[in-house]
């Protein structure tokens, strides 16, 4: 367990390393003068001089990569060129709020989806488990910024359930603005894991530790909520690690929509007004979570089940 | 290609029998039909302005209503399945296209260059989508072309994983062995014999992964950095909709509807595709 979870961060941490690697080379490659493209119409001599020296433009394009990297290790991504603020400090500040984003949704839908799946695999091709079935592959096919502004429009300008815009104040405001968000973008998933615990939980009650749970004269309810649903739900775990990076993609619409704030809004205000250190600084923090997450589900499936061990 | 007529003709009868493939059939087929024939279907020009109708709802004559610069929202959602179907269709082809080469390469070739591959692989996945389309637009700036470049590299991975795992369990079967000892080239053996096993399976991803590019087409049309206006996208309708949601419902409703259809019709498909061509990759994925 030891060694494949040595290995595994070891690999984590060289994607993590060609990745941002390659994505600075990406941004020197853009043909023109980043210092340039950077201060787009704002640029005075003064100011492109010193930011020229402070990316260290100057030097050649390994020495610049290993100041790159030195700053990185010190947590230094670089220097908003409009407030003079960190963009460290700028990035962390708004990520709390998308990470609550995702939190919140992917725990409504999981519940639900496991006790769909559930439901749906204890009572196994009745009328029950086909529409199940059914609404699974729908909410599926549901891209979440689509499903963010039909419920926009639906609950918060028509019915005026909700509240359209904004993240609310105090601890009820909050939960009342997220509800709308939340149920966007944890939709899509309530079908896509119904799907998998249905599956799973097919293949778990067909093995013998079932069959003698049964024979014991376990309750039926019994059976299913304890025995098979804890082994069951294990592939939900891997699926929600390795889908990080699509949760935060819808997050990044549904807070567009919805006009909270967050880390999807701050890339896309950034992109506006043509703020590369943030859009850049962003991007890497998100990439960073996506790697150390994917590769956390791959240790908590190892952990669980042991024939993962093997498999990298 | 080793799949004849019939056997084309069998797997669409098949798809046609689930009742899900055969919605998935006859929504896709539609979709099709009116982005090839849109230019003749369109009662209205897609991007012509007529500011004396503008912010109309539902009629004979607009049957969704018109825009704030009032162009008919049902001409431009027809238009706007073509525009969809332009970006979807060369990325999904071209990546499952380099995948599919780079896949079989990383299968057949050696050690090194698998490991080499599989590292790019990985990387490439590492990014988020979004977060990658969001940071390539910033640097080259919006356009048609960006989008299908980054659903082509997003899902590069995706195809050369699935051809270097058909290629790892093709190479050691007695066919590939046999045709080796008689002494056949590795491009022989890679491009006659594998390529039409394993092509089959990247076409039922291809079509799954079809309303994820339509998707992600809109999405970054929706945040303005997509295709430019006044083309008629199916994100910039929901753009313009959003900003004119107290206004009128019906531009969001127009864009929101065929994203739905579109990625309902081609998942229908995939899936009864799949169970057609390989009822054993149900559990792989």
């Amino acid at each position: 367990m030891l060694l494949f979870a040595t290995r595994r961060f070891g690999l984590a941490l060289l994607i993590l390393i060609v990745a941002v690697t390659a994505m600075f080379l990406m941004i020197r490659a853009v043909p023109g003068d980043p210092v340039q493209i950077m201060l787009g119409p704002r640029a005075t001599p003064e100011l492109q001089a010193r930011l020229t020296a402070e990316l260290a433009l100057d030097q050649p394009i390994w020495k610049q990569l290993l100041i790159f990297y030195g700053n990185l290790m010190q947590g230094d991504l670089g220097i908003d060129v409009f407030s003079g603020r960190s963009v460290t400090e700028i990035v962390f500040q708004q990520l709390p709020h998308t990470l609550w984003l995702i939190l919140s949704s992917i725990t409504w839908s999981a519940a639900l989806g496991i006790a769909l799946g559930a439901y749906a695999a204890a009572h196994p091709n009745t009328l029950i488990d086909r529409v199940t079935a059914a609404i699974s592959v729908s909410f599926v096919a549901a891209p979440a910024f689509v499903v963010a502004l039909l419920s926009l429009l639906i609950f918060a300008v028509n019915l005026q359930w909700f509240p359209a815009i904004g993240a609310g104040e105090g601890f009820w405001g909050r939960l009342n603005h997220l509800v709308l968000p939340a149920f966007a973008i944890g939709l899509s998933w309530v079908g896509y894991i119904a799907r998998l615990v249905r599956a799973s939980m097919l293949e778990v009650m067909g093995e013998s530790h079932i069959r003698t749970a049964r024979a014991f004269g376990i309750n039926e309810r019994r059976v299913v909520m304890v025995y098979a649903l804890r082994i069951a739900i294990l592939p939900v775990v891997t699926v929600i690690g390795v889908g990080m990076g699509f949760l935060l993609s819808s997050a990044v619409f549904a807070e567009i929509v919805f006009a909270r704030p967050g880390l999807g809004k701050l890339v896309i205000d950034s992109i506006t007004t043509r703020n590369y250190p943030i859009v850049m600084g962003s991007v890497l923090i998100s990439t960073g979570l996506f790697v150390v997450s994917t590769a956390l589900a791959d240790l908590i499936n190892a952990w669980l089940d042991p024939r993962a061990r093997t498999a990298i | 290609m080793a799949k004849s007529r019939s056997e084309l003709g069998q797997i669409i009868t098949g798809v046609a029998r689930d009742p899900l493939g055969l919605m998935g059939l006859i929504i896709v087929g539609t979709i099709v039909f009116c982005a090839i024939f849109a230019y003749w279907i369109v009662p209205f020009d897609p991007v012509g302005m007529n500011i004396k109708s503008r912010l109309q709802g539902p009629s004979w004559t607009h049957l969704l209503g018109t825009d704030q610069l009032g162009r008919d929202t049902f001409s431009r959602v027809i238009a706007g399945g073509q525009v969809a179907l332009q970006v979807a269709l060369p990325a999904v082809f071209g990546a499952m296209a380099i995948g599919l080469t780079l896949g079989m390469i990383a299968g057949y070739g050696p050690k090194w260059l698998d490991n080499l591959l599989m590292l790019l692989f990985d990387t490439i996945r590492s990014f988020p989508t979004v977060m990658f389309a969001l940071a390539v637009v910033a640097l080259v700036g919006p356009s048609l072309q960006t989008v299908v470049f980054v659903v082509m590299a997003t899902s590069i991975p995706t195809y050369g994983r699935v051809a270097r795992t058909q290629t790892l369990t093709l190479r050691n079967s007695e066919f590939i062995l046999a045709e080796r000892s008689m002494g056949a080239s590795m491009t022989r053996i890679l491009g006659v014999h594998m390529l039409p096993n394993i092509v089959g399976v990247l076409a039922v991803l291809a079509a799954m992964d079809i309303p994820t590019v339509i998707a992600l087409e809109a999405g970054l049309s929706f945040l303005g950095l997509g295709v430019k206006p006044p083309t008629p996208s199916w994100g910039a309708l929901l753009k313009d909709g959003y900003s004119l949601i107290r206004q009128t419902p019906w531009l969001v409703v127009g864009g929101g509807l065929p994203i739905i259809l579109a990625t309902l019709g081609f998942t229908f498909l995939g899936e009864s595709l799949r169970d057609v061509v390989d009822p054993k990759l149900r559990k792989q994925r």
